[in-house]
């Protein structure tokens, strides 16, 4: 159980990082939901991985640590939020930046002037 | 009601936060701004209430819902945090009265958005458990990524991007370390932690020293330390100036953070974890410091001078946080309101000069004539004076104060010349600023000066945290006093294990 579980969080994270490095708002906030559903599972571990066991006291023979499952509980509420947060702005992004570009800038070579150009107009402020 | 005085720094705030989202008080403008500036200035009568409070009775620990210490959450009100809740909460006073002049209806829900700043900001300095730090953090968070947006641009857009991606990743990599460290430690409370770490053997010593390191990287990028500091100048620069104003406490939460988790946890009594993390805070300050002041020769607008100031100043408060004696803590407590409260003062005046010289804005070049210059020539100056730190306002004080402290150290002969030469530097840019920005003119005041003209809420803003670098200096001696005890109940490691864990009896 111990392997299955450390593996998931292992290839989660992997393929969390990888998507955020992507430049494009779209992966990053995909790879930011994966790195936390890793980062939840993580913490539930701290624990400790057992079967059988209630986290309440009297009501089996041995019990699990409620207290990480209480903060995982507190961590998804929070990383929902932030989700939510980051998708609203991402699509403020696109509107915004005219590109899904974390740095609104498209790499594609054909567009390369056109949005240099853009670049320096909104450095200016005339956009 | 006085043994609940603890907690009412973070319930006044969410009170605040919350009324101010309803009927009758959110209905108009006026309706809005009375009761947000009433209920700043309560808190911050509160905080200092209760800075008088363990001025007397020593340090506050206040067990939340009566759940003692380890097992239930406890603030912990010392001379340290409270002296910081009272900055943050005066800060936060003095962005809402300046805010009130009209920066405020830029965007929706301005003022229970610094409420709620505020609260997370109180919170994270109060707390004495790891978990509810994070806790904080997050609604700090949360709120400085909305008011970052508050009535930007497309630039603002993408700094905050970029800001609220960063921050996501560190509050993963957070909740991570927490993990590891609950595993090894079996405890969440700090006090308790302390004790744990101790007694660690074996593997868990290297697994508690991952756990303690990567909270390193979470402090130094909310605290903007190299190499996690690029997302600082574009972020505040790109803010409202009042928002980028009260931003200035934000990098210091980081900064407070180290000093708790390091000075507490893993300080002198860790056994074989004991001063982990020093050597990295050192070398790392330092290097913020050269980066920072590379910033600042290289700034070519008010706004982006400022906030490479305020990298400058994260890398100072490292570098003295590093050394761990009581004098350098106190240099850094020091060092650490004057900077804070100079700050926010120079984003403020680049917010007014800016408006005043229109399309010229706040580049530093030759541009309009401004319609107030002597007004804000004068706060420039003095502001200025005092974060290059020359005789005789505080930032004098507070650099004497810390190249005093690290006198005898083992790395003298490096950080002397650094800060030194860094200081020359900063020197040279601010005067060239404000020499180009205030006597460099060309063409006429432009024509909607008049609109522009200096609101008397945003004067009185401006005199309370100009004046603060006058009033520090002169006051410093008081100031210094309470630094130093405040240091030393900090670095009092067993005493404030005993209390926290005993509930303050």
């Amino acid at each position: 159980m111990e392997l299955l579980y450390a593996s998931c969080v292992g290839v989660l994270v992997a393929c969390g990082v990888f998507l955020i490095l992507r430049a494009r708002t779209f992966p990053v906030v995909l790879g930011l939901t994966m790195f936390s559903y890793a980062v939840n599972l993580f913490l539930f571990s701290a624990g400790r991985l057992s079967l059988n066991k209630a986290a309440v006291l009297g009501y089996s023979a041995e019990y699990a640590d409620p207290l990480p499952q209480a903060l995982v509980l507190t961590a998804i509420v929070i990383g929902f939020a932030m989700t939510a947060f980051v998708v609203i702005l991402a699509i403020r992004g696109r509107a915004d930046l005219g590109s899904d570009h974390v740095d609104g800038r498209v790499v594609d070579e054909v567009n390369d002037k056109v949005n240099n150009d853009r670049d320096d107009e909104i450095q200016k402020g005339n956009v | 009601m006085m043994q609940h005085l603890a907690f009412l720094p973070i319930l006044l705030p969410m009170l605040a936060g919350v009324i101010l989202l309803m009927s009758p008080f959110s209905k108009t403008k006026k309706h809005r701004r009375v009761t947000s500036v009433v209920f700043s200035i309560v808190t911050f009568l509160v905080s200092l209430a209760l800075l008088l409070k363990v001025q007397a009775d020593g340090t506050q620990v206040y067990a939340i819902g009566d759940w003692s210490a380890p097992f239930g959450i406890v603030l912990v009100a010392d001379p340290l945090s409270i002296l910081l809740v009272c900055l943050t909460t005066f800060l936060g006073a003095v962005c809402v009265l300046y805010a009130s002049a009209g920066d405020d209806e830029k965007g929706s829900f301005f003022h229970p958005l610094i409420h709620f700043l505020v609260l997370g900001v109180n919170g994270a300095f109060l707390t004495g458990d790891a978990f509810n730090l994070f806790v904080f953090f997050e609604v700090l968070l949360i709120a400085s990524y909305s008011l970052l947006m508050h009535g930007g641009d497309k630039k603002n857009t993408r700094a905050a991007l970029h800001y609220v991606i960063m921050n996501l990743v560190g509050s993963a990599v957070f909740l991570i370390a927490l993990g590891i460290l609950y595993g090894v430690l079996g405890t969440l409370n700090m006090a308790d932690m302390a004790q744990k770490v101790a007694l660690l053997q074996g593997d868990d010593v290297y697994l508690a020293k991952i756990g303690g390191l990567l909270l390193l990287v979470v402090f130094a990028l909310k605290g903007a330390l190299l190499p996690l500091h690029l997302w600082l100048p574009n972020t505040y620069a790109t803010a409202m100036p009042v928002v980028a104003a009260l931003f200035a406490i934000m990098t210091k939460v980081g900064v407070y953070s180290m000093m708790r988790v390091y000075t507490l946890i893993f300080g002198e009594q860790a056994g074989q974890l004991s001063h982990m993390a020093q050597s990295w805070l050192w070398w790392l300050g330092l290097a913020t410091i050269v980066m920072g002041t590379i910033g600042v020769l290289a700034s070519k607008d008010l706004r982006k001078l400022t906030a490479n100031l305020v990298i400058v100043s994260v890398g100072t408060l490292v570098a003295l946080v590093a050394v761990q004696t009581i004098e350098s803590s106190a240099a850094a407590i020091y060092y650490l309101v004057h900077s804070t409260l100079v700050t926010a003062a120079l984003f403020i005046l680049a917010g007014l000069i800016g408006g005043q010289r229109g399309e010229t804005a706040d580049r530093i070049t030759a541009g309009p004539p401004m319609l107030q210059p002597r007004l804000l020539g004068i706060c420039f100056l003095v502001a200025g004076v005092a974060v290059i730190g020359m005789p005789p306002l505080s930032g004098f004080i507070a650099k004497v104060w810390l190249l005093k402290t690290t006198l005898n150290l083992e790395f003298t002969m490096v950080f002397w010349p650094l800060y030194l030469l860094a200081s020359l530097a900063i020197l040279v840019s601010v005067s060239k600023a404000g020499s180009t920005v205030f006597w460099h003119q060309q063409g006429q005041v432009i024509d909607n000066a008049e609109q522009k003209r200096v609101h008397p809420a945003q004067f009185a803003a401006l005199i309370m945290l100009t004046a603060s670098a006058p009033l520090l200096s002169l006051f410093a001696g008081p100031l210094s006093e309470y630094a130093i005890g405040a240091a030393t109940q900090l670095h009092d490691v067993n005493n404030n294990i005993n209390l926290i864990l005993s509930g303050g009896k």
